[in-house]
């Protein structure tokens, strides 16, 4: 099967700091990996790239037969690439309804009023529809900001650090309302994330970064035994306890 | 035409412009040069009649939206690039730009301006003496279909992606729409109810002068809306009304210090209620 997403030498560099260096990876459709690193190995500068937010200085990025440098993210998000946040990017003064139903207006939904009913339902949003989006808990923000990602329909969804500033006894519930909203929707899903129980759990796949480089790219048993990641993005204290 | 039609008729005119910027602002923009297009409008609905010859209060009527959202179509490229300050000033420089041409220009009366006359409406004879109460009568009922019709726009998806667009730009992309392209047809949309109420004003006032297009005339229009609040598109009308009644009570018993009143009024609104009068209306209906 043909990868959906793909880079070729994709570089980075803010001033003296590398961001990207000779980034070269393949997803396959409907895989689901994880993408970790320490902070500033350069995992959302990869999303950033992709997502059209920053121009890479080199290399090039093919997303489903497309070529994406250059282009905005508007126009990648019309291709089919969606992406949640890790700081929730919502409608403050907008109810959870409503930031729902600016999604699907865009998106042109048919049925707009109900698309959004079954979305509220789908991600256990229901009870929070009438609320501002401003006075919502982290891990309903979360939520709302991957449904209003999904409304797009995509091929590709990109996750950045979906369960941080969650709850502990929380982020389980809310990577099983996201994986069960894409599970048979043919998503490729790529996501962001710091916490090992969450990548061991829920990625069939591991890319590691560090200081921009991939430093390990396999199956999550592999990659999160391999020396350099638990040097580098694990710990190793932490790794052996 | 009483005093009370003649304020009800001028607050009508400004109501429409604040409708406009009741638009702009729900997008995240506040304009500090909508003078620019009332006084197109109040300009060439007069023109009309005075250089062109014709003199059917509907067809000036038509020529002031007209001639504001044809400006604001070019204007509208560049400033919906803008936010913030920068969409202000930048603003407020273009109508400056007009008020200057105006004034240094003879042949449209410089600072004196000059009187326009309808002598029909429609193709009906106005008989003399009721023209401002029939100008004044149009007004209503196109403040109605106006005011229903904003309040629809602000009903739909358009209305509510430019709440949208105030809260979060960078979403609003990412979710594929384009915000330069709702900046930009809700600057045309505000342009063209400011020339609409341009041209009212000058049919009630049967004059015209570069003051429609100077900076505290913008800035009264602002002061108008945040008096009223962007909550309705009662508000703005509503508003205008309490605004020119205080203003015609204040010139008469206390013509020094009235601007001052006006001053101390805006920053009661703006400490105690910043959503401005109309959260009274809602806190009632509540």
């Amino acid at each position: 099967m043909s990868a959906i997403l793909e880079t070729e030498a994709l570089s980075k560099t803010f001033g003296a700091v590398t961001a990207a260096a000779d980034i070269r990876l393949a997803f396959e459709r409907e895989a689901v990996v994880s993408l970790i690193g320490a902070n500033g190995a350069g995992k959302t500068t990869f999303l950033n790239m992709v997502t059209g937010y920053l121009r890479p200085d080199a290399g090039r990025i093919r997303f489903d037969g497309q070529d994406l440098v250059g282009r905005s993210p508007r126009e990648i998000t019309a291709l089919g690439l969606s992406r949640s946040f890790q700081i929730p990017q919502l409608f403050q003064s907008l109810s959870v309804r409503e930031n729902l139903l600016v999604a699907e207006g865009i998106a042109h939904a048919e049925r707009v009023e109900q698309a959004t009913d079954a979305l509220l339902e789908k991600f256990d949003l229901a009870s929070y529809a009438g609320r501002p989006a401003g006075l919502l808990p982290e891990g309903i923000r979360k939520l709302l900001d991957v449904a209003m990602a999904l409304v797009a329909k995509p091929k590709l969804l990109l996750l950045d650090e979906p369960t941080s500033g969650v709850a502990a006894d929380e982020k389980f519930g809310v990577m099983d309302l996201v994986m069960a909203a894409v599970r048979g929707q043919g998503v490729t899903v790529l996501f962001v994330e710091h916490d090992m129980e969450i990548v061991s759990r829920y990625a069939g796949r591991v890319v590691a970064f560090y200081d921009g480089r991939v430093i390990a790219d396999g199956a999550p048993a592999q990659v999160l035994d391999a020396a350099e990641v638990r040097r580098y993005v694990i710990g190793e204290a932490h790794a052996a306890a | 035409m009483n005093v009370i039609e003649f304020l009800l008729a001028l607050a009508l005119a400004k109501g429409l412009v604040v409708l406009g910027l009741l638009l702009l602002m729900r997008t995240g923009l506040v304009s500090f040069g909508q003078g620019l297009y009332f006084g197109l409008g109040a300009y060439s609905a007069a023109l009309l009649a005075h250089r062109a010859g014709i003199g059917d209060a509907a067809l000036m009527i038509l020529a002031g939206p007209a001639c504001a959202a044809a400006v604001a179509a070019v204007l509208g490229l560049l400033l919906a690039r803008y936010r913030e300050i920068f969409f202000a000033m930048l603003s407020l420089a273009f109508s400056m730009i007009l008020y200057g041409l105006l004034v240094k220009s003879a042949a449209l009366g410089s600072t004196d301006g000059f009187n326009l006359h309808a002598k029909t409406f429609a193709g009906i004879a106005l008989p003399a003496g009721v023209e401002r109460r029939v100008f004044f009568a149009v007004s209503v009922v196109v403040v109605v279909l106006v005011g229903w019709a904003l309040h629809r726009y602000l009903a739909s998806h358009w209305g509510r992606l430019s709440a949208a667009i105030r809260d979060n730009e960078l979403r609003v992309e990412y979710l594929g729409a384009s915000v330069y392209r709702v900046v930009y047809v809700n600057y045309v949309i505000a342009a063209a109810l400011a020339g609409l109420g341009g041209a009212f004003a000058a049919l009630a006032v049967g004059h015209v002068d570069p003051e429609t297009t100077y900076w505290t005339t913008s800035g009264e229009f602002v002061f108008i809306a945040i008096l009223g609040g962007t909550g309705n598109v009662l508000a703005p009308f509503l508003s205008a009304a309490l605004f020119e009644a205080l203003r015609t009570v204040a010139n008469q018993y206390a013509p020094n210090v009235w601007q001052m009143a006006l001053g101390v009024a805006m920053l009661a609104i703006i400490m105690f209620l910043p959503g401005g009068l109309w959260t009274l209306m809602r806190r009632k209906t509540a």
